[in-house]
């Protein structure tokens, strides 16, 4: 048989005895893929965790399809097929996620330069909210483009960037008669 | 448990407490031998020296230790935990045995969201609140089984078709080739799973058996301090 140039004599009899593999040999070669399978799902495992843990809270596990078969079935020592078919599964789910952290770098990179816009031309962006989590921040601070002196800066056009204190207190706001009680 | 030769040995010595093994190395079935060759279980035996009861408050230096554990274990750890190397190696290993570790959470994981959920470390009772201590210290899981019941040596096998999990009359039927630690004769719990009924620590429990389960990424010594500080905090007076 030719093909491109190459020759295949498939009646030699060296490539017939290596075509008859031992049941042994088939063991050995299925425990070794199994081996190498496992190794895979360790590497998706773990980009998995590394994507998750850095993009909390923005992106979550509990939102990608679940795996196949029964995952609280019970441990067991997985065959060749199931392997496969749950690397294959970890592979896609790990594609999702890479895919939503992307998202969500480009998230935060479009806001620090509609936060960079708002600090150079205020006067550009009049009223213009960005949360801190947006940029990928910690906390419930919000940027705003707000009028200096309220309505007399608002007819003067004098625009400046403010970032709001933060979260609520728990307690609720201080009451805004007489001073807050001093701690004991 | 059938005792272990040397401290049978021991034990005929008239007025000597007999000394315990160290920690002992389970068996392990040949295909799990072939498929999984870091799995290992390790075992260690204990002697309750605590007055009072297993499943009592605990003593007033172990409810602290929680509290500082439970200030120590914050939110931003609870996140970040599956991302350090012990509890990474048990997410990958429950894959590897067809466990999502999103679904069936590792027991670093489940402590951790219980953390979260209940605002500390709460305590249950000394014994739960030793393993507990153990786990957080380590991330490794530490099980503790009535040595009374159970016989003979400690290991790891597949589970045959129907089999009983447990001794006991009502014990549930286990499809095959579950994985299960057992001793020479009966599967006593499912891996990283509940213990079989009856085989558990009760409240008056004289002498327990701890074991460990170690996969692949888990350096043996972090598998030793659990069951150390386990053994050393039943032990202690």
């Amino acid at each position: 048989m030719t093909q491109s140039g190459l020759v295949i004599d498939r009646d030699r009899p060296d490539i017939e005895a290596a075509s008859i593999a031992s049941p042994r040999q088939i063991e050995v070669g299925e425990r070794d893929a199994r081996i190498a399978l496992r190794g895979q799902l360790g590497k998706l495992e773990r980009e998995s965790s590394a994507i998750v843990a850095n993009g909390f809270p923005y992106i979550s596990p509990a939102a990608m399809p679940e795996l196949p078969g029964d995952p609280a079935g019970g441990p067991c020592l997985l065959t060749l097929a199931e392997l496969e078919r749950i690397r294959d599964h970890l592979a896609g789910r790990v594609q999702d996620l890479r895919r939503l952290a992307k998202r969500r770098v480009e998230h935060e990179r479009r806001a620090r330069e509609l936060l960079d816009g708002m600090k150079l031309e205020p006067g550009r962006y009049k009223f213009v909210r960005l949360p801190v989590r947006d940029l990928g921040e910690g906390g419930c601070g919000v940027w705003e483009v707000r009028p200096r002196l309220g309505l007399i800066g608002m007819l003067a056009g004098w625009w400046h960037v403010k970032l709001s204190s933060g979260c609520p207190l728990s307690g609720g706001p201080r009451s805004l008669r007489g001073p807050g009680r001093i701690p004991q | 448990m059938s005792p272990d030769p040397s401290f049978a040995g021991r034990e005929g010595r008239a007025g000597v407490e007999p000394e315990l093994p160290e920690l002992e190395l389970g068996w392990r079935a040949r295909e799990l031998e072939q498929d999984l060759p870091e799995l290992r279980l390790m075992i260690a035996q204990a002697r309750v020296a605590r007055p009072g009861s297993l499943t009592a408050r605990s003593p007033p230096g172990i409810e602290d230790r929680l509290r500082e554990l439970s200030n120590r274990f914050r939110g931003a750890r609870a996140v970040t935990v599956r991302r350090e190397p012990v509890p990474a190696a048990y997410r990958v290993f429950f894959r590897q045995i067809g466990l999502d570790p999103d679904v069936v959470r590792t027991p670093i994981e489940a402590v951790a969201l219980e953390r979260m959920l209940r605002g500390g470390f709460l305590s249950s009772g000394l014994l739960e609140d030793i393993l507990l201590i153990a786990l957080v210290d380590t991330g490794v899981p530490v099980w503790a089984l009535d040595a009374e019941a159970v016989n003979g040596p400690l290991g790891i096998r597949s589970s045959g078709e129907g089999e009983p999990l447990g001794r006991s009359a009502g014990a549930p039927a286990l499809p095959a080739g579950r994985l299960v630690v057992a001793d020479a004769s009966t599967a006593l719990a499912s891996l990283f799973g509940e213990l079989a009924s009856g085989h558990e620590a009760k409240a008056g429990t004289g002498r327990l058996t701890l074991f460990a389960i170690q996969v692949a990424g888990v350096p043996s010594l972090y598998v030793e301090q659990a069951l150390w500080t386990c053994r050393t905090a039943l032990e202690a007076p």
